[in-house]
């Protein structure tokens, strides 16, 4: 049986955000993933979800499987054309304060993933990409 | 739209997340509740989150504020099943909700909470001498 290995879907409703978080689940479950470590990819993937929705106007997430040093892991790449963010450093930083529960957002993912990238500049939107590997 | 039930037992507010919640259901939860402890002059709430596999921070924000609101309006708030998974996602993501009272299943949790209001029962009547 042949599998798929990467696709995309859309982050455009609060609706997606439920649907990404659960195709990320059964992503993680196919690699045999701990509970644990689903459980961080999941949550860090709502995360990052809802940022792109609620910051970046909405996007869409990517995502990969991938074999590294013969461990399999799974990348998601979440992508949005919002007005990006100016100051990175301080956007990293913790603090759980604007508005509906977010700040923990950025940081707080970051600490659940083996690999963390982001890439943004005012007006040119956000691209974060997140690895965990088994 | 959908709504989680909340059902009343005596002076207490039962409710029990069994959905992977949007967060517009998060935000309506939070006003239901609020408004069920006030209309039934509830003391005590009791979260059963044994069902839920992910715990942002949104949904950490969200039984932070019911717990603060629930407060206010006099009525103890404490979130029962959470699993282990969810417990060590939670404290790494950053959120170790402070003052939130917590119970490993529904049975303890009502434990805690008449015992809570016991106390605080108690601590009236001491205030009153």
């Amino acid at each position: 049986m042949s599998q798929t290995t990467g696709g995309e879907v859309p982050l455009k409703s609060e609706h997606d955000i439920v649907l990404a978080r659960q195709l990320v689940r059964r992503l993680t479950q196919q690699l045999g993933f701990s509970i644990v470590d689903q459980t961080k990819m999941v949550t860090a993937s709502s995360e990052l979800a809802r940022n792109a929705l609620i910051h970046g106007g909405g996007g869409a997430m990517q995502w990969h499987l991938f074999t590294r040093d013969a461990k399999q892991g799974l990348e998601l790449v979440f992508i949005d054309a919002g007005p990006g963010i100016a100051n990175l450093e301080l956007a990293m930083t913790d603090g759980w304060s604007s508005g509906q529960g977010l700040g923990m957002g950025l940081s707080g993912a970051r600490r659940l993933v083996n690999d963390f990238n982001i890439r943004s500049a005012a007006g040119a939107g956000t691209t974060v990409t997140i690895r965990r590997w088994k | 739209m959908d709504r989680i039930p909340i059902l009343r037992m005596g002076e207490f507010l039962l409710v029990t997340i069994q959905v992977d919640m949007q967060d517009q259901l998060a935000l309506r939860l939070q006003e239901d509740l609020t408004a069920a402890i006030e209309r039934h002059s509830s003391k005590g709430v009791l979260i059963d989150i044994s069902a839920l596999e992910m715990v942002d921070s949104f949904i950490g924000r969200m039984i932070s504020d019911i717990s603060g609101m629930g407060r206010i309006l006099g009525a103890e708030t404490i979130v029962t099943g959470m699993q282990p998974a969810v417990a060590i996602t939670l404290v790494e993501l950053g959120l170790s909700l402070p003052g939130i009272a917590t119970a490993l299943d529904v049975e303890r949790g009502m434990e805690v909470l008449r015992a809570k209001i016991r106390n605080g029962a108690d601590h009236v009547a001491d205030d009153g001498r």
